[in-house]
C-alpha cells in the first residue's frame, strides 16, 4: 500500500500499551475516559467537528481495539491485519483518539485535527492516515466496503476479521440494506457490524427525521445474527465483541448508546452532533471527564 | 490501417478480455444482474468463484469493488453505462478519492443503444467520469480494441471507466494492428493535412467513411480514434492543431463535456483552433434503430463531411 498523504507533526514517542493479557475492565474504562478527553479537546482546538457521535461510539471502539483488533503501528499495512471500517466517518475524533492510544498517532497529530496537511482529516481517510482502512464522509458506503474486504479475505483464504461501525441515522441510506442483503446471501464470514444506536442524527432525533424502528429485528430479517447491548457497559461491549468474533455468518451488534455520553450538556443533545464546545464548555467537559 | 471488417460489438471485446486476464488470480468480476448484457457472463461461466453477483444494486457493487481493491484484488465491475451513473458519488467518494484501482465498464452507452429508448441511452457518462480526479476514461470503437484496452487495464494503476456499445460496428483494427493501441494515446487511422476528424466509439467508422468521401472531393483528412478521453493525448492534439486547418470532433454523447469539450479545453489554451463539435445536442433520445437515431441527432458521415468542408 502506498505512503499516506497526512504529515505527522513529529515522531510518535508516547508509550503505548501492548498487552498479551486480557485488560481489566477498569483499565478499559480509564482508556475510554482518556479518549473522551481527547475527543472534546480535539474538536475544541479545531473549532469544528462532531463530538456527539464520537462520545457515543468511543466505549465500543476502546473495547474493539483493546480486545479484538489485530493491528500494529509498526506494520500498519500488513495484509493479514483486521480491518476497521468507520462508516460514520464524521466521528473521526473517536477513531483518532483510539489510534492515539494504540500508537498510530501522536498528541501533536491530534492537535492538528482538521488543519491543512494534517494526518487527522475532518472525516477519516485511508489515503491520509495510518491505521485507517476506509475513506468515509459520505454515509451509507462503509458496510459495502467492509463486505468487499470480507470477500477478499475469502478469496485469498485469509483469516482476518472486518469490523464495520455504522450510525443509526445512516441506516436510512438504501445502500446499507443492499449490503446487508448481499452479505447474508453470499454467506460471508468474519464480517461484523456495530450499530451506534444513539438516536440522534444531524438535524434532530432519528425518530423525528425518519424513524428506523426495531433496527435489530430488521437486520436479523436480512439474515444476520444480531445481539443488542448497552454500548456504554464495557463488560457487555467486550462480551458482545467476543460473541461476534466467534459466531459464524455475518453478525451485528446493536449498541444502545447516548449521544455525547460523558459530558452532561452534550448528552442526548442534538445540537452537539456537529458543534465544537466553547472555552467554558471545554473546561466543564474536562472537569466532568477528570 | 486495416480495412473495416465485420466484428462484434465493443461489449464482446470486454467479455473476451476478462477471459484473457483471468489467469491473474487478483482479477474479480462484479455483476449487477446484467452479466449477459455486459458480457461478463463468459467469465462467470468459467470462474464462478471469482464472480460476485450483487443483484440490482449498483451502489453496493461499487463499494464492494473498492473494498476488494483495498485488499489487493483487481475488480472489474460492470453494468449499463446509465446505471453506473446511479452510483456516481460512490465512484467519486468510495473509489477515486482514496485512489483505489477499480475498473468500471458501462455497456450500452450512447444513443446507438437503440430500441430500449432514452432511459437506457447514456449520453453523459463520459462527461461525468472525466470530472473525477485520477480517473482514466475510455470509449473504444470496436470489439478488438475494447478487448486490447481492457486487457491493458490489468497493469493500469488507477481507477478507470470504460464505455462499451451494445451494437456491432465495423472493425477498425485487426488482430495485429490492435496491438499498437495504448491507453492514453490517440490512434491515427488515416493521415491527411487538411482537416482532422477526432472520433470515438461507434462514430469512428463513420469518421473513416466521411474521410474516404472527402478524399474524392480533394480534401485530405486525418482520422483519430481517440479511445481514451482521459488522460487525453494532448501531444497529438497540439500536432494536429498545427498541421490541419481545423478539427471536427464526433461522439455519440452529449456535446456538453464530452470528447469535443475535452479537445477544446486543451487546444483553447495551447493552439486555438477552429473546432466543429458533432454529438448529441443537449437532448434525450427515444426508441428506434441505431442508425435512425444517429441520423435523428445529426451523427452521420454526411454531417462529418459538411463540418469538415466548412473548416477547409
Amino acid at each position: 500500500m502506498e505512503e499516506k498523504l497526512g504529515n505527522h507533526q513529529e515522531p510518535i514517542t508516547e508509550p503505548r500499551i501492548v498487552s498479551a493479557e486480557p485488560i481489566p475492565l477498569n483499565e478499559l474504562n480509564e482508556r475510554a475516559k482518556r479518549c473522551r478527553r481527547s475527543i472534546v479537546d480535539m474538536v475544541h482546538k479545531a473549532g469544528a467537528g462532531h463530538p456527539g457521535g464520537s462520545l457515543s461510539a468511543i466505549d465500543l471502539l476502546v473495547g474493539l481495539y483493546s480486545t479484538q483488533m489485530s493491528v500494529s503501528p509498526d506494520d500498519a499495512n500488513n495484509g493479514d491485519r483486521d480491518r476497521f471500517v468507520m462508516s460514520k466517518g464524521h466521528a473521526s475524533p473517536a477513531v483518532y483518539s483510539i489510534l492515539h492510544e494504540m500508537g498510530f498517532l501522536s498528541q501533536s497529530d491530534l492537535d492538528g485535527f482538521r488543519t491543512m496537511g494534517s494526518v487527522c482529516q475532518g472525516h477519516v481517510d485511508m489515503k491520509w492516515t495510518n491505521g485507517v482502512d476506509f475513506s468515509a464522509g459520505s454515509l451509507g458506503m462503509g458496510l459495502s466496503f467492509g463486505l468487499g474486504c470480507a470477500f477478499a479475505a475469502r478469496l485469498n483464504e485469509q483469516e482476518f476479521h472486518t469490523w464495520v461501525m455504522i450510525g443509526d441515522g445512516e441506516t436510512q441510506e438504501g445502500q446499507i440494506w443492499e449490503a446487508f442483503m448481499a452479505a447474508s446471501y453470499h454467506d460471508i464470514q468474519n464480517l461484523h457490524v456495530i450499530v451506534d444506536r444513539n438516536r440522534i442524527q444531524n438535524d434532530d432525533f432519528v425518530d423525528v427525521q425518519m424513524e428506523i424502528g426495531d433496527i435489530a429485528n430488521k437486520i436479523n430479517s436480512f439474515g444476520w445474527s444480531v445481539k443488542e447491548i448497552d454500548g456504554h457497559n464495557m463488560e457487555h461491549v467486550v462480551d458482545a465483541l467476543s460473541w461476534a468474533a466467534n459466531t459464524p455468518g455475518p453478525n451485528a451488534i446493536v449498541a444502545h448508546t447516548v449521544k455525547g455520553k460523558g459530558v452532561s450538556f452534550m448528552e442526548d443533545n442534538p445540537s452537539f452532533h456537529g458543534k465544537a464546545p466553547t472555552d467554558e464548555e471545554l473546561s466543564q467537559a474536562l472537569e466532568e471527564l477528570a | 490501417m486495416s480495412a473495416p471488417s465485420t466484428g462484434g460489438a465493443s461489449r464482446d471485446g470486454y467479455g473476451a478480455a476478462l477471459l484473457e486476464i483471468a489467469h491473474d488470480s487478483r482479477v474479480v468480476v462484479l455483476e449487477a444482474d446484467l452479466g449477459k448484457s455486459t458480457k461478463s457472463c463468459f467469465f462467470r461461466e468459467k470462474y464462478p468463484e471469482r464472480t460476485i453477483s450483487l443483484g440490482i444494486a449498483e451502489q453496493n457493487m461499487m463499494l464492494v469493488a473498492a473494498g476488494l481493491a483495498s485488499c489487493g484484488k483487481v475488480p472489474f465491475a460492470s453494468t449499463f453505462a446509465i446505471f453506473s451513473e446511479r452510483a456516481f458519488e460512490q465512484v467519486r467518494n468510495g473509489i477515486a478519492r482514496p485512489g483505489l484501482t477499480v475498473h468500471i465498464c458501462g455497456s450500452h452507452g450512447g444513443i446507438h443503444t437503440g430500441t430500449d429508448g432514452s432511459s437506457a441511452q447514456s449520453i453523459e457518462d463520459l462527461a461525468l467520469y472525466r470530472t473525477i480526479p485520477g480517473m482514466t476514461v475510455m470509449h473504444p470503437c470496436d470489439d478488438l480494441s475494447a478487448r486490447h484496452l481492457t486487457t491493458a487495464l490489468l497493469n493500469h494503476d488507477s481507477p478507470s471507466y470504460t464505455r462499451t456499445a451494445r451494437n456491432k460496428t465495423p472493425r477498425m483494427y485487426d488482430e495485429d494492428t490492435v496491438n499498437s493501441l495504448e491507453i492514453g494515446k490517440g490512434s491515427i487511422l488515416r493521415s491527411g493535412s487538411n482537416v482532422a476528424i477526432i472520433a470515438n466509439g461507434v462514430m469512428v467508422h463513420k469518421a473513416m467513411k466521411a474521410a474516404e468521401d472527402l478524399s474524392t472531393r480533394g480534401i485530405d483528412a486525418t482520422v483519430v480514434d481517440m479511445h481514451t478521453l482521459k488522460p487525453l493525448d494532448t501531444e497529438l492534439l497540439d500536432r494536429l492543431a498545427t498541421e490541419c486547418s481545423g478539427i471536427v470532433t464526433v461522439e455519440d454523447h452529449s456535446v456538453i463535456a464530452g470528447l469535443g469539450s475535452a479537445v477544446a479545453e486543451h487546444l483553447s489554451q495551447t493552439n486555438p483552433t477552429k473546432i466543429k463539435m458533432l454529438g448529441v445536442q443537449d437532448r434525450f433520445g427515444e426508441s428506434g434503430g441505431s442508425e435512425e437515431l444517429l441520423e435523428m441527432v445529426g451523427l452521420t458521415s454526411e454531417a462529418i463531411i459538411a463540418a469538415s468542408e466548412s473548416l477547409v
